[in-house]
């Protein structure tokens, strides 16, 4: 029974127009696990997770949910179901506050009829509160998400993912943009979230980046599942070959070893 | 924050340095209160009748129904979009009252209604074209525009045979329009148009809505980013036609008081106020890019396009000289505002 899968990913397919972004791609997700979605630029990593999040319909195949199967019509859908996204582009408002980025969406409320509002202490506290939590020392809730830093963005969206996604974290190449030592902050954040039973779904492209959180490997070449793995079956070293594709990375390998030996300046 | 506990000392060093300057740049309206305060000292310390009750009576009247807009168009920008139909609507609502009632002998509480109805329809269908076609306001909203004025125009000569409708106050209960829409108070001997009270109410209810409820939240996030918006779950589409239809709402109210207040509507009501609410909304610190601005702020723009009118008239001068200052001011808050917002958004690229 607990061995259920928190969500299973079943032979999906997605089109636009001619291109097949997505060709029969199926993985799990456990909670308290991290499935790492792997894969080259245009792979499908980004057209995986708004499938997951309700932005896009697949066109084939099916998502089920706890095991029973579930459409998502709506990002709206896929929060009310639990499923959280941290999108690559973070879906922040840059010149926005903090706390109302926080609870953009879900503004909690007081008050009656035609005097119900935003009940602005409470977000702002619930801000404070869950960034701390998550270990992140940001200034001021009251600064525009703007001012941040790419690390801190990332953070303060993985913190709203946590505190209302409860279930299920997407997390589209949050560390993509960042330099090593912010990458750690946020690789930090993930085990955090996933130690507090949270299924997570970490899309990267950075093998070292999923190797040390990742539980499962998906590995997405040109729309097509390269395989499905588990982290026992696989080596660090196997990852990234089959990311860039044995042999290419062999012919690369060559190619770049012969450079230096002709270039005369540095 | 009095806490013996040792934690980096950086953060606290940077809240200081960054956070105080940042807060009080960041108040949209900031600018504009600046403004006013140096417009009022200037015409004040030329003329002595400005600074008069009577003076002040007179130039917080013109101040009052370009508020009331202002507001509405300032919420609208905040949400990311003009509305270039929003003076001809005040013409629109004006005309519609007035020629079903004087003309149609239609009662005059349901002449409101229809009149109210149909610029909300207009509200609600610029802000589905808007939505649905994802096009800018822009080009949708001139279109309306265009289309109403060629409405207000033929539909008037074609009814009246005049470009005016006459004798409004000869309606059933003018007098309760009267004293809701065009009465007078009266404050150290002046008498002050009871339309100043509205633009007041309007400026708080539009900030309040603005910064104390979820709408006012929506209304930043759909200007600010309105994908991400969509992918947080915010109404966006909901939101853009709600706030077209506030603008029609508030055109409805400018037109009954102004037909109340004249006792007749020109068929050219209305036409070119449009870029003045934009005027005042900018000059009241609302970003033209969308997601950033107050209802405060907007209120201020008036009262200075009120001053500045009224102002040069009691100075002595050419009232050609308003339209120069007004662009003046403009250019001024539009530049202000420019940097505000690259302070506020690249500091940290
Ligand atoms: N809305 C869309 N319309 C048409 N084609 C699309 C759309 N979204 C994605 N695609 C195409 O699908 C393919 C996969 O795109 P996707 O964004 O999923 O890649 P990705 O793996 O996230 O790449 P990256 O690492 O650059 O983010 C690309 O070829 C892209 O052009
Ligand atoms: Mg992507």
């Amino acid at each position: 029974m607990t061995d259920e899968p928190l969500l299973e990913i079943r032979n999906v397919t997605k089109r636009f127009g001619s291109v097949i972004s997505l060709g029969g791609v199926s993985t799990t997700v456990r909670a308290g696990q991290v499935t790492c979605v792997l894969g080259d630029n245009g792979a499908g990593k980004s057209t995986l997770i708004k499938i997951l999040s309700g932005v896009h319909q697949p066109d084939e195949g099916e998502l089920l949910l706890d095991g029973r199967p579930v459409r998502l019509g709506s990002p709206r859908e896929a929060l009310d179901a639990g499923i959280a996204t941290v999108y690559q582009d973070l879906a922040m408002v840059p010149l926005m506050a903090i706390w109302r980025n926080f609870f953009l969406g879900s503004e909690p409320t007081k008050g009656w009829g035609p005097f119900r509002r935003f009940d602005r202490a409470t977000a702002i506290e619930t801000t404070r509160r869950e960034l701390l939590d998550m270990g992140i020392d940001i200034r001021d809730p009251d600064q525009p998400v703007g001012t941040l830093s790419g690390g801190e963005r990332q953070s303060v969206a993985i913190a709203r993912a946590v505190h209302f996604g409860a279930r299920l974290l997407i997390l589209d190449e949050p560390t993509s943009a960042l330099g090593v030592k912010q990458a750690g902050v946020v690789l930090r954040y993930i085990a955090r979230a996933r130690d507090r039973g949270l299924g997570v779904v970490f899309i990267t492209h950075n093998p070292h980046h999923a190797f040390p959180v990742g539980d499962r490997f998906l590995l997405l070449n040109r729309g097509k599942s390269l395989g499905d793995f588990a982290k026992g079956e696989l080596s660090p070293t196997e990852l990234t070959r089959m990311m860039a594709g044995g042999a290419e990375l062999d012919q690369l390998a060559h190619e770049l070893q012969r450079e230096p030996t002709e270039k005369a300046p540095q | 924050m009095s806490t013996g506990t040792v934690t980096s000392a950086g953060p606290d060093e940077r809240l200081a340095r960054v956070g105080l300057l940042k807060r009080v740049l960041l108040k949209p309206e900031l600018g504009a209160l600046i403004g006013a305060v140096l417009v009022f000292g200037f015409f004040a310390a030329l003329s002595d009748v400005f600074r008069s009750a009577s003076g002040i009576a007179n130039w917080l009247d013109p101040a009052s129904t370009l508020g009331i807009m202002a507001v509405a168009v300032a919420l609208l920008m905040i949400g990311g979009h003009f509305d270039l139909s929003a003076g001809v609507q005040t013409g629109t609502a004006a005309i519609t009252s007035g020629l079903l009632t004087t003309y149609y002998g239609v009662n005059t509480w349901a002449a409101l209604a229809i009149s109210l109805a149909l610029v909300l329809a207009i509200g609600f269908v610029n802000g589905y074209l808007v939505v649905r076609t994802g096009l800018p306001s822009f080009i949708i909203t001139l279109g309306t525009f265009l289309m109403l004025q060629g409405l207000n125009l033929g539909i008037t000569k074609l009814v009246t045979n005049t470009v005016q409708i006459n004798n409004f106050n000869r309606i059933l209960g003018y007098d309760v329009l009267h004293a809701v829409f065009a009465s007078e108070f009266t404050i150290a001997g002046a008498s002050f148009q009871i339309a100043i009270l509205w633009w007041v109410i309007a400026t708080i209810l539009g900030s309040w809505l603005l910064l104390r409820t979820r709408f006012g939240n929506w209304i930043f996030a759909t200007g600010g980013d309105a994908n991400a918006s969509r992918n947080v779950g915010v109404p966006v589409a909901r939101t853009t036609i709600s706030l077209f239809m506030i603008t029609s709402f508030a055109a409805w109210f400018v037109g009954t008081t102004q037909i109340v207040r004249l006792t007749s509507i020109q068929a050219q009501a209305g036409f070119g106020q449009e870029l003045i609410y934009i005027v005042a909304a900018v000059i009241g610190g609302c970003l033209l890019t969308g997601g950033f601005g107050s209802a405060v702020g907007a209120a201020v723009g008036a009262l200075i396009f009120g001053m500045t009118s009224q102002g040069i008239v009691y100075a002595g001068w050419d009232a050609d000289w308003f339209k120069f200052f007004l662009g003046a001011m403009l250019l001024l808050a539009v530049l202000a505002n420019q940097y505000i917002r690259r302070f506020a958004e690249l500091s940290r690229r």
